[in-house]
């Protein structure tokens, strides 16, 4: 398998990864389980509705950043290896 | 100080700087005109892209709406926070690797076809006037609250603003004010933020205060469902709203968001694609500040809203009860004249109403702030509808000159006459949007779910499946686009303004809203795209190695 190729599947592998954590917190913790989380408390908030208006925004933000730190990673080694 | 001298000292001051910036960056080539010269380092391009993003509507009037929706206003929290992630991971640094500069310039270019480009061009262009009418009416509308213009004096004076700095300075111009407009409106959004939830919970951070417990010892969160029950509303903290609706909102607005053209052309602006990548994490980051505050203030001003009116005596009502009355965005009826304020679910008892804007444009005086920062927010609330209108009037001006003129029309234009085009149709594109600000259709509440739908339909399906498959040709991408753009319409238009027949919420198909619908027409168009391109040639080679290239992120 040629570099590009794995550099592509890498960056698959991340994306699958990231975006299934993206799914989870947001459609999965704060809409369709939201009722279940709902039961349990954290602080003042019930756990489903802290997803859906603050936990969810927040691991957005951390994604991305996984990402970017990820890819760069990613990157340099592609290079080194060129 | 007078509160009118304060505004008129914040406004100036926040223009005069506005102004100031686009002077020192005028556009002399159309890379800078287009694409700032893809030179913005990556903090900057991220703030300019939160300016760009939050609208009017983010700022005055999102926290009101979950205020009054409960739960339910998470669709837009997580709506518009979420695509973020899909821009980032599926859009941007490859875009930013494609290299050139608008949104058509890639489908045109990756679908070997003018027809796939003017699709592009047609759906950029709507997408683009459905939001920036909106925000046209939005600095109107600012104007006449804080300043006692005349709406349309107000949507004048934008113009103006926005016509002297886009026309100059092209994006390098409206980049550069963007940073200053994101300061500006973060600054104005926190502080009244900051100083309510320290007044309502003790605790300086909104974020934290608002699940944190009054001083009577209860948690703010469960206060605010007692009272909601009590007054006979739905319980605050969970949805009145269908799973499956809620569901298929988040998913338009995320991906509508990720397919918006004047959001995507902000990672067209840096040097390299691993700067788009950062751009979108420091943009991201920059909006969460705001909309992790929204709901924090939706709390606050609910639960200090019901506490100070509900069931007291008018005549002891606050001093900004009566100001904002007079305004007509407050308004009471005593019905049963007790000369109370029955504030409750029942249509037939109730006897306030209140409009959302209040939520974020009482705030400092609720919490009694110096009038000095009613300044603030109202220049916060300008920058918000400028910065926006900006990027969309960028949007809107090379699509016309770059997409139409350059690409389909003339392509022998010099670039010389090609930046003069781009100045023209800045300029044109700005009158009409002021006329639409100054005559508002009817529709355009309704349009700007249009304008997310549209995006999430026909742009991100075309995009993504351009960057992740090396099959897809251009007839299913055609195809895909036309039928997604095509769907949405006519759901919206049908249930929106009752053409087609019409109908109401029960003819819904599977219960989906007109708002969620984009979700739906999106998966009908990848759907669509790859069935038609089973059947239909594979592109050439030299396709392929643009894919190719445009997943290599090094340079050469």
């Amino acid at each position: 398998m040629n570099k590009n190729d794995t550099y592509w599947k890498t960056n698959l592998k991340y994306l699958v990864i990231l975006l299934s954590i993206w799914f989870s917190v947001s459609f999965g913790f704060g809409i369709l389980l939201a009722d279940t989380l709902n039961q349990f408390h954290l602080g003042g908030f019930k756990l489903g509705f802290w997803f859906a208006q603050q936990g969810a925004i927040y691991v957005f933000v951390i994604l991305i950043f996984v990402y970017i730190y990820l890819m760069n990673r990613l990157d340099q080694k592609f290079k080194n290896d060129k | 100080m007078e509160l009118q001298y304060w505004i008129w000292i914040a406004v100036g001051l926040s223009f005069s700087l506005y102004i100031f910036i686009a002077i020192r960056s005028r556009a002399s080539s159309t890379g800078e005109f287009y694409v700032a010269g893809k030179g913005v380092p990556p903090i900057a391009n991220g703030m300019a892209t939160a300016a760009d993003w939050m609208s009017a509507a983010s700022f005055i009037s999102m926290a009101g709406i979950i205020s009054f929706n409960g739960y339910d206003g998470s669709v837009f929290l997580m709506g518009w926070t979420g695509g973020y992630v899909l821009l980032a991971l599926l859009l941007a640094p490859y875009l930013r690797k494609f290299g050139k500069f608008t949104v058509p310039d890639f489908i045109g270019d990756r679908y070997y076809s003018n027809v796939a480009r003017a699709v592009a061009v047609f759906c950029a262009l709507i997408v683009s006037f459905t939001y920036i009418a909106g925000q046209m009416r939005g600095v109107g509308v600012v104007f006449s609250r804080y300043l006692e213009v005349d709406i349309n004096t107000g949507v004048f004076i934008g113009m103006l603003i926005v016509l002297f700095y886009a026309v100059l300075g092209g994006m390098k111009g409206i980049t550069y004010t963007q940073v200053a407009q994101y300061c500006v409106l973060i600054f104005a959004f926190m502080l009244p933020a900051i100083f309510i939830s320290l007044m309502v919970t003790g605790n300086v951070v909104p974020q934290i205060g608002f699940g944190a417990a009054g001083s009577d010892g209860v948690f703010l969160l469960d206060k605010l469902d007692g009272l909601h029950r009590e007054l006979g509303f739905h319980e605050y903290t969970t949805g009145k709203k269908s799973t499956l609706d809620v569901f298929f909102i988040t998913a338009a607005l995320m991906v509508g968001t990720a397919g918006l053209p004047h959001v995507i052309v902000r990672f067209f602006t840096v040097k390299k694609v691993s700067d788009a990548r950062k751009s979108a994490g420091w943009a991201l980051l920059f909006i969460a500040i705001l909309y992790t505050t929204a709901p924090a203030v939706a709390v606050f001003s609910r639960t200090n809203l019901i506490e100070t009116v509900s069931n007291q005596p008018y005549k002891t009502l606050p001093e900004w009860f009566g100001k904002w009355e007079a305004t007509g965005l407050i308004s009471y009826d005593d019905k049963n004249n007790d000369g109370r304020v029955q504030y409750v679910a029942d249509p037939a008892t109730n006897e306030l109403n209140v409009d959302a804007d209040i939520m974020v444009l009482a705030n400092p005086e609720i919490a009694n702030l110096p009038n000095w920062v009613i300044a603030i927010m109202a220049a916060g609330a300008l920058a918000a509808a400028l910065s926006t209108a900006a990027g969309l009037l960028l949007v809107i001006s090379s699509s016309v000159s770059h997409d139409l003129i350059k690409k389909i029309i003339k392509p022998d234009v010099s670039e010389k006459g090609e930046l003069v085009a781009a100045r023209l149709s800045a300029v044109g594109a700005v009158m009409l949007a002021a006329y639409f600000g100054i005559n508002p259709p009817g529709f355009v509440a309704a349009t700007v779910a249009l304008a997310f739908g549209l995006a999430a339909a026909s742009f991100f399906p075309a995009i993504v499946m351009g960057i992740f498959s090396k099959k897809m040709n251009k007839e299913g991408a055609v195809a895909g686009m036309v039928i997604g753009v095509l769907l949405m319409l006519f759901y919206m238009t049908k249930f929106k303004f009752g053409w087609f027949g019409g109908g109401t919420e029960k003819d819904w198909w599977f219960g989906i809203s007109p708002e969620g619908f984009g979700s739906f027409a999106m998966m009908v168009n990848f759907l669509i795209a790859v069935v038609v391109s089973k059947f239909t040639p594979a592109p050439d080679q030299n396709i392929q190695e643009l894919i190719e290239n445009i997943r290599n992120p090094n340079d050469e």
